[in-house]
């Protein structure tokens, strides 16, 4: 069943057009992942998903839901929720209080409990830190706040920017395996990533965008056996 | 060795620059211990020993002896310079640069004595003084904290002499401390002992005590301590309500200017310390709540003549109004920008107040005049010590909103549009509502300064309002401490406050206000009396150790 419906979205920068009639799904319970190249317009198809950017055309839906028409504020309520690209959390704030702030569309005090649990137990590393300041995690732990935030807010789709940005590689096997791990829970994932082999891995169905448009559409398992990727994204001759 | 001596110089250059602008001369007309010291010395004098107390501290030496010599050096030092100064002053005519370079001067530095032995002696004190840096440096911090205090306060209880005389006079019987502590000029000499021995010996008993007087009040049950607390409270309503009776007009007067600034500064508190949107235009809304009132009760222009109380509502209504109309073309605009288009705000609120177009409803240049006073059950807010108790009203009902606002959901969304607006968009947050709601509620608190204002003077210009009151306040909440309440308290009474009280040194106001600036910046960026999450920022190293000593 089709959770996330994106259908030929075109987004500008100003006359720059930057997503030229842009197509895809989710399913629910699915990992989709969207690679591309620097500047191929991956993070400009995630933030116009959230309603940071204004499609000038197209439709997105959520549940048949139209999105477009909501402010950003009212598309998290609904349940899109974003992970975004360089972590950005709260440097001055704890731990605890990014995570609760992640919580601010939930008024449910039992709620918002039972999901700090659920992330504490999800990432342990967390838990021991909750009284420390964001700003002094390590990048990686870093990553595992800004993606227990997300989750705060009980998201039926979760967004996530570039989880492996700028992380050694050792750390991004464990957030690989936190991704999984979400799915394993259930949790709906649109990644986009630059990491083509590793988002490839845990994907069951990928986009290739180039220039603003997506070039492929495929099984995860088939787009890696596929000549022009594996020459492009994976590196290999 | 090194370091010393280069301290040594920064210090002297200091008391050099202090002598030559003319403080020290000017300082001098007045005794903090009549006969005994000058202001002008004591000034040098502090100088010469906060400089020895540095190089004490940042010395790497480990014996006391070796430190001891580097304050000693240090001390030595900033005479020298001062030495250097009377020397070049008496071989070359400094006054056709320097027009306080004057013979009085020299006569101050040598301490009326001949040359020679005037300069020795300020040499042999340099070197005593930085002895003295050094040992206080030695000695254990509890002593430094009440030798630091109580010094403190005879020093304060000196310059600050014009105001206390007068005000003590008004105690009826207890007027005659007066003629034990004061001279006609500076304390008596048996005076600042008296203070010295009584303040120390306080602070000692408080510090022998307090520790347990403190457990003993945390080891009682809830009730009492409960009971406690309301009774403290009480005591400090009580104390805050009587204070203008004891102060007298002059002190009331500026306890009601502080007050203001704390209305004022609250307000922006909340626009700049809680939601991070810097406005340099904040005069705007102090200048609509006073005009809103003036238009509305003045009877020389003779519209409405309603009361103050009637008119109030509407300044904040239009306070409010006007802190949207002025968020809505702003909403996309962050940090600089964001200061320069409400810089330009507050200057079109002034230029409009002053245009000849708007002249039958707001008075142009020569403003609006009779301006009732606010009255309560035949109670008029007339003199300064009525209105104190306007503004005290104000200033705790503001108080008391911010506090519960900081609290609220709306502070938490200010505080993560504080930290990162797009990931606070990002987290559900409705930044326009955040935002305008954030302009608005700081503009009602400006506004209803600005009416008690108005009430204050009975009149309003527009040259009131011009763009140094916005930097002024922002000022107060920077050096009191971004998004902290109490730190706004404090900020105005150093920054607004001080600067009232020393109105005799009028001159060097803004050297000072200068200088006071930098230092704090430099020393203690977070502010007198910062937020918890603005502390945790400077200061990330020391919660990690939290038993590193203080270095003062």
């Amino acid at each position: 069943m089709v959770l996330l419906e994106i259908e030929n979205v075109h987004t500008y920068y100003g006359h720059i057009h930057a997503l030229k009639g842009v197509s895809l799904d989710v399913e629910r319970g699915e990992i989709v992942t969207l690679i591309g190249a620097n500047g191929a317009g991956k993070s400009t198809m995630l933030k116009t998903t959230s309603g940071l950017l204004k499609p000038r055309l197209g439709s997105i839906r959520l549940e048949g839901e139209e999105l477009t028409r909501y402010r950003p504020h009212e598309i998290v309520a609904k349940g899109v929720v974003q992970v975004p690209e360089g972590r950005r959390i709260f440097g001055r704030l704890t731990v605890r209080e990014n995570l609760e702030m992640g919580a601010f569309a939930i008024t449910d005090r039992h709620q918002i409990e039972s999901n700090l649990e659920r992330v504490f137990n999800l990432f342990p590393r967390l838990r021991e830190r909750q009284k420390q300041l964001g700003g002094t995690l390590s990048g990686g732990e870093q990553q595992m706040l800004a993606t227990g935030r997300a989750l705060m807010a009980n998201p039926s789709v979760l967004l996530m920017d570039e989880p492996s940005m700028g992380l050694a590689p050792v750390l991004v096997d464990i957030i690989f395996a936190t991704i999984r791990q979400l799915h394993a829970d259930g949790t709906t994932i649109l990644l986009v990533e630059q990491n083509a082999r590793m988002a490839l891995q845990v994907a069951s169905r990928g986009y290739v965008l180039q220039s603003g448009s997506i070039v492929l559409r495929d099984k995860a398992e088939s787009l890696r056996q596929n000549e022009m990727v594996r020459k492009a994204y994976l590196g290999e001759t | 060795m090194k370091q010393a001596i280069k301290i040594g110089w920064i210090g002297g250059v200091v008391a050099v620059l202090l002598s030559l602008i003319g403080m020290v001369e000017a300082f001098s007309q007045r005794d903090i211990i009549a006969h005994v010291i000058s202001m002008g010395h004591t000034l040098l004098l502090i100088v010469a020993f906060l400089m020895s107390y540095l190089s004490a501290k940042r010395t790497t030496a480990e014996k006391s002896l070796t430190l001891l010599t580097h304050g000693v050096c240090t001390g030595f030092w900033v005479a020298g310079l001062l030495v250097l100064l009377v020397v070049i002053g008496s071989l070359v005519n400094l006054r056709k640069v320097f027009i306080n370079a004057s013979p009085l001067l020299y006569n101050l530095l040598t301490f009326g004595q001949e040359k020679g032995i005037g300069l020795l002696m300020l040499l042999v004190l340099g070197s005593w003084i930085g002895l003295l840096g050094g040992l206080f440096y030695l000695s254990p911090m509890i002593l430094r904290r009440i030798l630091l205090i109580s010094l403190g306060s005879i020093i304060g209880a000196g310059v600050l002499q014009d105001l206390l005389r007068p005000t003590i006079a008004l105690w009826g019987p207890l007027a005659i401390i007066n003629e034990w502590l004061y001279t006609a000029n500076g304390l008596t000499l048996q005076g600042a002992l008296g203070l010295f021995i009584l303040i120390t010996t306080c602070l000692m008993f408080w510090h022998k005590k307090g520790k347990n007087l403190q457990s003993g009040f945390r080891q009682l049950p809830p009730a009492p301590q409960r009971i406690l607390k309301g009774f403290g409270f009480l005591i400090l309503v009580f104390i805050l309500f009587i204070l203008p009776q004891v102060l007298g007009l002059f002190l009331s007067e500026v306890f009601t200017i502080v007050g203001l600034y704390v209305l004022l500064g609250l307000g922006l508190n909340i626009v700049v310390g809680y939601a991070g949107l810097l406005d340099l235009g904040y005069v705007a809304f102090f200048a609509i709540g006073s005009y809103t009132v003036a238009v509305l009760t003045s009877p020389e222009l003779g519209f409405f003549n309603l009361s103050f109380w009637q008119a109030l509502p509407f300044a904040v209504l239009f306070g409010i109004i006007s802190g949207v109309l002025l968020g809505i073309p702003v909403l996309k605009m962050r940090g600089d920008y964001l200061a320069i288009a409400t810089l330009g705000f507050g200057e079109i609120i002034r230029i409009l107040v002053l245009s000849d177009f708007l002249r039958p409803w707001l008075g142009g240049a020569q403003g609006i005049g009779k301006i009732p006073k606010a009255r309560i059950f035949g109670f008029e807010f007339s003199g300064p010590e009525q209105i104190y108790y306007l503004i005290l009203a104000g200033c705790l009902l503001v108080a008391f909103v911010s506090l519960r606002l900081r609290d609220s959901r709306l502070g938490r969304a200010w505080m993560a549009m504080r930290e990162d607006e797009d990931v606070a968009q990002a987290m559900g947050i409705n930044l326009v509502a955040t935002k305008l709601l954030a302009f608005a509620t700081g503009a009602g608190f400006s506004a209803i300064s600005g009416a008690i204002f108005a009430t204050k003077l009975s009149s309003v210009y527009p040259h009131s309002f011009n763009v140094m009151i916005s930097i002024n306040i922002l000022c107060v909440i920077i050096v009191g401490g971004m998004g902290s309440i109490p730190g706004v308290i404090v900020g105005a009474a150093a920054l607004v406050g001080l600067p009232e009280l020393l109105r005799e040194f009028a001159e060097y106001r803004l050297f000072v206000y200068g200088a006071v600036l930098v230092a704090m910046m430099l020393l203690k960026p977070e502010g007198l009396w910062p937020e918890a999450v603005h502390r945790r920022e400077f200061h990330e190293d020391e919660e990690k150790e939290p038993d590193q000593p203080e270095g003062n």
